[in-house]
């Protein structure tokens, strides 16, 4: 802000509500921590130190009664399929879901002989973004929520639809 | 005179037809009847020149669906003597049932109840053989050669769906 | 305690929780605070390791054991091939043999690192999670420029290694180290000696010698209650004899011997002893060879079986391989550490408080992927 710092008078901004409680919304995706294998080690490392997952308003929250965004971050078996979606479920709209790494996009390398492993993690809740990837590098994973970050702030909360 | 040459000697003497020599002489494991399994256990675990006190690992084995057999192999370890010894149990693939080393070795227990859960094989005395590894609703032993993969569990479609990927 | 016996309530923590480390679900019977019986209840990320092995060839399955370790990717791929290598008996150039240990001994500091900071974590320590994931990233980078992959490595392939060092390698890992054990000071004072810590986690939920055997416990669990046992020196495998380093045992420093401090103190200091390990190698690896000249043509190991173990950061990790003369095994078991660890939660957490409990399990250092497989 440093530019803008006591140059002017007190002032309003005017913008629409609907975008501006979407923007808010985008800027503020807290992410539900729910790591279930490999992919969860590369979730937390984006989190920590290098990555910084905060510094784009993301922040990890261990119930899923306090997050927007829930990062399914692993292989999703049938043992677990029914939990991921009653965690869903326990989640307060508006709620989004982000598909991290190949196990959750499709059953990745897991998808020939899984007879445990759920193929691919939309069969039970709705995706948003996709990241792919072996584990996905943070850089990956960022780029995913950037998009979904992009595409909450072009939602229109408010306006009737038609 | 290796390790398995020498605790299957012990083990002949103090249980008279209990190991069965095969055909072609071999000195990589001991092959046990099932059924004097537990007392000899404890006797490896206790007698002063084997103590077998670390039971490493406990593998179910499927040698093919034509076998008529599934078999069990037992990895034991001393930390007194530092010797190992692999003990093989073989059981019919219709009602296959071996004793439980469960209060033997207290690891044992979770070995055991994984090769329940995969394989089938009932074991005989232990105390909470409940599946381990998959739901308690689900069918058939998945890691015999002779399984086949469910098409769903609980309305979850289990074969990859291969609609717009192919 | 105990006198006085309120009405028992079942908790359940799990399968989602952020300190089970994965999907591990714990069912708790609880008299008020105090825990009095657990039962662990697993395969939440049973992935159908052993049932793709049979379908795959011998270098097809080396991917699938990175995948079940994930924290210490390139141990669980030593363990696997020097397995094979044994059943072809296959002699792998001494090049070879040096990287290996280079990248395991770098693995088992970053899964340490990881497992320390996680623990902290558990305990409500933030900090030191941060400043250990820094440190991690910089062993990840290494491997990064080494094979291209950051966490799941596929690097140590049957007969060699996917790639040899890059140029640059031998440096970098040299200023990593010099870097690296000033640090390992830093972490002492941050969280080994920290009060709270200490009274969190010394003397609860001790772990005594003849229990740890009975149950399978090995690895730094093991060495925790005051056993000294480690693979690398009692039955060394690959080139391990050559080096000179010392075996960590928990002594009882802040409580008694094989509590939870002891457990992670004993991490903590094999952290060093990995530091000394890749130096030596570093100093001693012929530095020139090549590293795919011992790759055979066709891995088809002769008919028959073999248990092999390997020192992995958790522990004795065995591989039971049976070979019927074919590309594909017949079957691969895997005997893992945390498996074993975890089937004596139960024992030493029970008559803790529940807070007790989530630190015990912090201490056991669990990975869900091994566990399930």
């Amino acid at each position: 802000m440093g530019f803008l710092e006591e140059r002017f008078e007190d002032n309003i901004v005017t913008a629409k509500l609907d975008q501006l409680l979407s923007w808010a919304r985008s800027t503020s995706a807290w992410y539900f921590q729910f790591g279930l294998a490999c992919c969860a080690i590369e979730m937390m490392a984006t989190a920590a130190s290098r990555h910084d997952l905060e510094r784009i308003g993301m922040m990890p929250r261990s119930s899923p009664r306090q997050a927007d965004v829930m990062i399914v971050a692993g292989t999703v078996t049938l043992k677990m399929a029914t939990r991921v979606k009653k965690l869903y479920d326990q989640m307060a709209d508006p709620k989004y879901v982000v598909s991290m790494g190949s196990c959750s996009n499709s059953g990745g390398p897991y998808s020939r002989q899984g007879y445990h492993v759920l193929k691919g993690v939309d069969q039970v809740v709705p995706v948003d973004v996709y990241v792919p990837g072996c584990p996905p590098r943070p850089e990956a994973l960022l780029e995913g929520l950037i998009k979904l970050q992009e595409k909450i702030k072009q939602e229109r909360p408010l306006t009737k639809k038609k | 005179m290796n390790v398995n040459q020498k605790v299957s000697q012990i083990v002949e003497e103090k249980f008279p037809g209990s190991v069965i020599i095969p055909e072609e002489p071999q000195n990589d494991f001991i092959q046990l009847n099932s059924e004097k399994w537990n007392e000899i256990a404890k006797f490896l675990k206790t007698e002063s020149a084997l103590k077998f006190d670390s039971c490493q690992c406990i593998t179910g084995v499927d040698l093919g669906a034509e076998t008529e057999k599934l078999e069990v192999r037992y990895n034991f370890h001393s930390t007194k003597h530092l010797h190992k010894v692999e003990i093989r149990i073989a059981t019919d693939r219709k009602r296959p049932s071996i004793p439980s080393v469960e209060q033997i070795w207290r690891v044992a227990d979770w070995f055991e109840r994984e090769v329940y859960d995969m394989y089938g094989i009932r074991f005989k005395g232990h105390r909470d053989l409940r599946r381990m590894l998959l739901p308690d609703d689900w069918k058939g032993w998945p890691l015999r050669k002779d399984y086949k993969t469910p098409q769903t569990y609980n309305g979850m479609k289990v074969p990859k769906v291969r609609k717009g990927w192919d | 305690m105990g006198l006085i016996k309120a009405d028992e309530m079942t908790l359940n923590i799990g399968p989602q929780h952020p300190s089970t480390h994965g999907v591990l679900r714990l069912k708790v019977k609880t008299d008020g605070e105090i825990v009095s019986e657990i039962t662990p209840v697993i395969g939440y990320l049973h992935r159908c390791f052993e049932k793709h092995c049979e379908y795959l060839t011998y270098e097809q399955v080396i991917p699938f054991t990175d995948r079940c370790d994930y924290i210490a990717a390139m141990n669980n791929n030593f363990g696997y091939v020097v397995a094979v290598e044994k059943m072809m008996d296959i002699q792998v150039p001494e090049r070879v043999e040096y990287i290996r240990i280079i990248m395991a001994e770098l693995n088992r500091i970053a899964s340490h690192l990881l497992a320390l900071g996680t623990f902290g974590l558990d305990v409500g320590a933030y900090t030191p999670f941060l400043y250990m994931f820094r440190d991690r990233e910089r062993i990840l980078d290494l491997f990064e420029i080494t094979c291209g992959a950051r966490l799941l490595y596929n690097y140590m392939w049957i007969g060699g290694v996917s790639h040899d060092l890059p140029v640059g390698f031998v440096e970098a890992t040299y200023r990593f180290l010099d870097e690296f054990e000033k640090k390992s000071e830093e972490y002492h004072n941050i969280l080994s000696y920290n009060k709270i810590f200490i009274e969190r986690t010394a003397d609860v939920g001790v772990l005594p010698k003849d229990v740890a055997i009975d149950y399978g416990v090995t690895g730094p669990n093991l060495r925790g209650s005051g056993v000294k046992w480690d693979l690398r020196k009692d039955e060394p495998y690959s080139i391990y004899e050559k080096f000179k380093f010392e075996v960590p045992v928990g002594q009882g420093l802040m409580g008694s011997v094989g509590d939870s401090w002891d457990r992670y103190w004993v991490r903590a200091e094999e952290m060093k002893e990995s530091v000394k390990i890749v130096r030596q190698a570093l100093d001693k690896m012929p530095r020139k060879g090549d590293v795919h000249e011992a790759l055979p043509k066709r891995v088809r190991p002769p008919q028959g079986s073999i248990y092999f173990r390997t020192e992995s950061p958790r522990g004795d990790l065995g591989y039971y391989i049976i070979s019927d003369g074919k590309d594909k095994p017949v079957r691969v078991k895997m005997r893992s550490p945390a498996f074993t660890a975890l089937s004596a939660l139960s024992e030493i957490a029970s008559g803790w408080m529940l807070s007790d409990v989530l630190v015990v399990l912090g201490s056991l250092d669990i990975v869900l992927g091994e566990i399930d497989r």
